[in-house]
């Protein structure tokens, strides 16, 4: 049991935490009902004049309905291709043990160390050569090699902890290894799976660099690359830019909530014995 | 249907170390055989190569006339039940028990009959739709147990399947693996350290050490002819005393004291060692010859009371067991005289390899 004087400290660190995450969303999201005058006279206030006309501008003017699709597609089809080859290789790698596994292992980990934006120019002529650029399949293949690290990293150890015998029980019970693949390591591994994806679903959603360097077409931008259009040199459409952020957030706010139980699960798994 | 299963000259390596050099055995249909030894002694090894989880290094291994070596584990038709269980935790009860069934696609009405049989047989119909972590451990065995045993194996292999229940659930679960193994008549291979359990449960056993059987046998065979001093002391307890053997004689001299034994396979006089369970010595008020002794340590178990004894002539220590009286047990320190009794005795050579007993 924790003492009165912990109790206060912990609740007191606590409730500054959740200022420092929550003041950034609620800024966003009251300032995105304000018109631009009011923004910057009463920034942290609610509106004092309420208004729809940024997320109007954006939901009826331009192409962001195309930028929010094509961010999906990238995020849903990136998260999809790590989370379906991390198992796969965490499973190999955990369940196969010799040197050579040892080696692809700290391979795979040794990646978590190089940025990736280290070899954009590089990224840029294979993508040329592939003839990709200007689509969004140019930033797929970057991101799951981007997710691909932390997420072996991750299943692997997860894999590890599952008991052995467990697959040599499903292996006499004449499963084949597709077969404990799907049934048993799968939805053994959802918490860990959650954990993954959320971690990696943040980092692909907000991204700007890439689509930046690999994307000039306007139909294959994505929304983080949208905003940016808005912050102009000498101009800047607050209202707008800020209602386009707030809707922004809403698809990734949406699948933290559905991962998040699992997520939390992943997070404390193996600190208790079960 | 049940096989036998021969083994023949199988080599175990890992590496450069042989864990296994050479061991044949044949195990007999529907018979409940268990390799007994402490760890790292290959018999975990030896059921694992069994199962097809581990590589042969050398020999056959045959299901009947079936040569299995390389025969991928899911052909094997085996059932197999380990120490933690492993079942399946995202699985329900009966889920766990249908794994084996669905994956040899049989008919859905036929899964639900067969996983229902065994629910039963194995007493947790009632539990068919609870989650394993709901479940006790002896609970979660029989779960472990029917779903070895649905999909009707040739073999069920046991590896150690007592060893994380606590000690009154064990006696019971060794009971009911007893007796669905006799009612199921399936032939099983039975792995623990545990002599006792190993002695209580089986219908041969293969003592093992170092990755080499030292003895098959019955379990009384191994309890009262044991082929070497590892053997005699491993299963059950007993003493080691210095003896010599006078082979005109017939008689076995311990100090002053000496008894007659038979059907001793050493034709010269020779020093042996005296293997004598601690419930084969006697008590006496006075005898004419015996093996005089003082009493250094005693224990009262209930049922009996064990008591240390440094025999006089060598100074050495031997356990004693009597079945306790109502009067009070003889104090520290006092001068006793034991004789032994010669027909349950064994003598090993010097080299402790050999039992000179011959075995009738």
């Amino acid at each position: 049991m924790m003492s009165r004087s912990q109790k206060i400290f912990t609740y007191f660190a606590l409730s500054i935490w959740a200022f420092i995450a929550i003041f950034p969303i609620w800024t966003l999201i009251v300032n995105s009902f304000k018109p631009q005058k009011e923004i910057f006279s009463n920034p942290f206030g609610l509106p004092q004049t309420f208004t729809l006309e940024g997320y109007k501008a954006v939901l009826l003017k331009g192409n962001f309905g195309t930028y929010f699709l094509n961010t999906i597609y990238v995020t849903v089809i990136s998260l999809a291709l790590i989370v379906f080859f991390g198992s796969l290789a965490a499973y190999a790698l955990a369940k196969w043990n010799s040197k050579a596994s040892i080696f692809l292992y700290v391979f795979f980990i040794a990646g978590l160390m190089i940025p990736i934006r280290l070899g954009t120019i590089d990224l840029i002529r294979l993508m040329q050569f592939f003839s990709l650029q200007d689509t969004i399949w140019s930033l797929i293949p970057v991101y799951v090699a981007m997710g691909m690290p932390i997420s072996i990293f991750i299943l692997t150890a997860f894999v590890k902890n599952l008991p052995k015998e467990m697959f040599d029980a499903a292996k006499v019970d004449g499963a084949s290894e597709w077969h404990i693949y799907l049934k048993i390591v799968v939805p053994l591994l959802r918490p860990a799976i959650a954990t993954v994806a959320i971690f990696n679903m943040m980092k692909i959603w907000n991204d700007f660099w890439f689509p930046l360097v690999f994307i000039r077409a306007e139909e294959s931008r994505t929304v983080a690359l949208g905003v940016s259009l808005l912050f102009g040199q000498y101009r800047t459409d607050w209202t707008r830019a800020l209602s386009t952020l707030s809707l922004a957030a809403i698809p990734i706010l949406i699948l933290y909530i559905l991962l998040s139980r699992e997520f939390i699960k992943g997070l404390t798994a193996g600190a208790v014995k079960g | 249907m049940s096989v036998n299963i021969k083994i023949n000259n199988a080599v175990k390596k890992f590496g450069e170390n042989t864990v296994i050099s050479d061991i044949s055995v044949d195990i007999k249909d529907k018979e409940l055989f268990t390799l007994l030894g402490p760890s790292g002694c290959g018999k975990t090894t030896l059921l694992r190569m069994i199962a097809g989880f581990n590589t042969i290094e050398g020999g056959e291994f045959y299901f009947n006339e079936k040569k299995i070596n390389d025969m991928e584990v899911s052909h094997r038709n085996i059932g197999m039940v380990f120490q933690n269980y492993a079942i399946f935790p995202h699985y329900s009860v009966r889920q766990n028990v249908e794994f084996g069934l669905r994956n040899r696609k049989l008919d859905k009405a036929v899964v639900t009959e067969e996983a229902d049989k065994f629910l039963k047989l194995m007493q947790i119909y009632e539990y068919r739709d609870r989650k394993p972590e709901q479940l006790s451990g002896g609970q979660q065995q029989r779960v472990a147990l029917a779903r070895a045993l649905v999909i009707k194996p040739d073999v069920l292999l046991m590896d150690e399947p007592l060893s994380n229940l606590d000690a009154k659930l064990r006696l019971e679960m060794r009971q009911v693996i007893r007796d669905v193994q006799k009612e199921v008549g399936i032939t099983t291979v039975y792995v623990t350290h545990d002599q006792e359990e190993a002695m209580a449960i089986s219908d041969r056993i293969a003592v093992m050490d170092f990755g080499v059987i030292q003895h098959i046998g019955t379990p009384q065979e191994i309890y009262h002819r044991p082929s070497n001093t590892f053997v005699a002391t491993f299963i059950g307890r007993t003493n080691f005393v210095d003896a010599h053997y006078l082979a005109n004689k017939k008689l076995v001299e311990v100090g002053e004291y000496n008894f007659k034994v038979d059907n001793i396979s050493l034709e010269k006089n020779n020093d042996v060692i005296l293997s004598v369970r601690p419930e084969d010595f006697l008590f006496h008020e006075e005898a004419k010859t015996s093996l005089k002794g003082v009493i250094k340590d005693s224990f009262f178990l209930g049922l009996n009371t064990h008591q240390l004894v440094e025999l006089q002539h060598n100074k050495q220590l031997v356990e004693v067991i009597r079945e306790s009286s109502l009067e009070n047990e003889l104090p520290i320190g006092e001068k006793i005289s034991l004789s032994i009794k010669g027909h349950k005795v064994n003598l090993f050579s010097k080299d402790s390899k050999e039992n000179l007993v011959k075995r009738s």
